[in-house]
């Protein structure tokens, strides 16, 4: 068991001339809500991006409960325990509520079922198929969207959106769920309720949580520790008080 | 009465085509175009594999043709994996028009090697004609017209209940809307699109059989249908499963009518593709095709 769930050694990544992210090292203990802030550009999502395997990094390394998982595909780092939402929603957005679901609880394990036994539907295709609507009621249930389980995932409001692709990263039962901006287009009161749930699943499902969030106070309601970055480059890090009263921080941020 | 059940029949086989067409579009976002000279490569199958068992005479013909049709099947869903893998995947993030130049080039390239392996010469083969005619009061139908309807609707609704209701089917819908999205869902994107592949390429096995009673067997076997299905997956809306049957079984029948009738029967094949083009021109995304909405 590694002293630390997330640790990114010196992560950066270049596009051409232009260095995106340079020298990040961040350090996630197991069971925390971590915030990463920062401007508009300054490498929050490229970060999330380079942790789910859609980039490469250029320089550095990171590790998943001591597990080195730079240069794995998007799909193994899945299966490795990192979940993610995205800053704009991604959802599948024609199918229903609970099918987007049940596509986060598509690999594990349980729920191997050959193509043999689908196709000439035998009693394991109809039990599996159950136990996994089960399971994905289940898992809506915590985000208060059982009843809408049969609407089209497009015909949601847009907070239960939100809230639909959080359920959906938490089906595929991983260690650390990445959340993208998760209350940005939310009223006061969704955000209060957003700020239940992360910390109910947190608790419930033994989730480690690093959000990106610009709501700074939402940031300081659910966030233990912070990561500030600000043109690529860490500018503070520590908890979230001490970084968000930085004199630096604030500069950055409102260009006082 | 037999005008519908041939109009059904033909419609049947354009329609388990189209499915190949519209099935790798929705996936691959890619025009398979090499889909026609499957259905080639599988009526050859079908064709050697029975004249060889034939000749042999140790089993019935019926069992000789089955085995030589689920020989035809394993061969050519093989082939649709190998084709993926080889010349579609290296392309998967390059330009669209890469990947249909490449298509028409494996089309080619499939209808080549067929020539080099059995020549040019157009041969035929009676399997389901063998079955003779059914006679209901004074219309006489064929009974490989009404297999071909039968299997062709029990297949259609197998699929479309493999896509609603399976763990594979689900992921394959996903894959569809957001590829990006069902891949950080732990989705294993490149055997979601094999899968795609086997099961067009396997249809259109079906889809050589049943063309078999109204055709001979030649390389360019694929070309007509090929097209002309894909012509169906468009009136559908490419990328719909029931538009896909609807324009296939609406092609075959328009098809049908029109040659029973002496007078437009030279210019079938114009009107069909006039309608594609009436229809394309009323609806852009097809009868069935979902809107896309572009955000601004």
């Amino acid at each position: 068991m590694a002293e630390y769930l997330l640790e990114t050694q010196d992560l950066g990544i270049s596009f051409g001339g232009l260095k995106a992210v340079q020298h990040a090292n961040i350090k996630i203990k197991k069971g925390q809500i971590y915030g990463m802030v920062g401007p508009n550009g300054a490498g929050k999502t490229t970060i999330f991006n380079m942790l789910t395997g859609v980039y490469l990094p250029t320089t550095g390394t990171f590790f998943l409960d001591g597990e080195e998982l730079k240069g794995k595909t998007q799909e193994q780092i899945n299966h490795k325990g990192i979940a993610r939402t995205f800053q704009n929603i991604r959802l599948f957005s024609n199918m229903s509520v609970i099918r987007n679901v049940m596509v986060g609880l598509h690999n594990q394990p349980q729920y191997k079922c050959s193509f043999l036994t689908s196709t000439f539907r035998l009693p394991k295709h109809f039990r599996v198929e159950r136990e996994m609507r089960e399971h994905a009621r289940e898992i809506l249930r915590v985000f208060g969207l059982e009843e809408e389980r049969n609407a089209l995932a497009c015909n949601l409001p847009y907070g239960q959106q939100r809230k639909l692709e959080i359920a959906r990263a938490l089906a595929t039962n991983p260690k650390l769920i990445l959340l993208d901006e998760p209350a940005a287009g939310m009223n006061p009161q969704e955000t209060a309720d957003l700020v239940r749930i992360v910390k109910k699943i947190r608790d419930e499902f033994d989730l480690t949580v690093l959000l990106i969030e610009h709501d700074m106070k939402f940031v300081s309601t659910i966030c233990e520790e912070l990561t500030v970055l600000n043109f690529g480059t860490v500018l503070i890090q520590g908890d979230t008080e001490t970084c968000l009263n930085d004199p630096e921080v604030i500069k950055a941020y409102i260009g006082g | 009465m037999a005008i519908a059940i041939n109009g059904l029949s033909l419609g049947a086989i354009y329609a388990l085509i189209a499915l190949g067409y519209t099935m790798v579009y929705g996936i691959a976002k890619m025009l398979n175009f090499a889909h026609g000279d499957v259905i080639m490569v599988g009526a050859y199958i079908i064709y050697t594999m029975c004249t060889f068992t034939w000749n042999l005479g140790s089993m019935p013909i019926w069992l000789s043709s089955l085995i030589s049709f689920v020989v035809a099947v394993a061969v050519c869903t093989i082939l649709g994996i190998v084709i993926e893998k080889v010349a579609y995947k290296p392309l998967r993030g390059a330009s669209p028009l890469a990947a249909l130049i490449t298509a028409i080039g494996v089309s080619y390239l499939l209808q080549g090697i067929a020539q080099l392996i059995w020549g040019a010469d157009q041969r035929t083969i009676s399997i389901l004609d063998r079955l003779g005619t059914v006679s209901l009061g004074d219309v006489v139908i064929k009974w490989s017209a009404i297999i071909t309807v039968v299997v062709g609707a029990i297949i259609m609704v197998c699929l479309v209940l493999f896509i609603k209701r399976t763990r594979t089917g689900r992921a394959m819908l996903a894959v569809s809307e957001d590829k990006g999205a069902a891949q950080m869902m732990g989705v294993n994107v490149n055997a979601i699109v094999s899968t795609t592949f086997a099961i067009g390429s396997g249809l259109a096995t079906f889809a050589s059989l049943f063309y078999l009673p109204i055709t001979s067997v030649s390389p360019t076997l694929g070309a007509m249908p090929g097209i002309k299905a894909f012509a169906a997956a468009v009136i559908g809306g490419i990328g719909s499963i029931p538009g896909a049957m609807l324009g296939g079984v609406l092609l075959g029948v328009v098809e049908v009518v029109c040659n029973s009738i002496s007078a437009v029967a030279s210019y079938t094949t114009a009107i069909e593709f006039a309608l594609l083009i009436i229809i394309l021109l009323v609806r852009p995304i097809g009868l069935l095709g979902k809107k896309r909405r572009v955000k601004v």
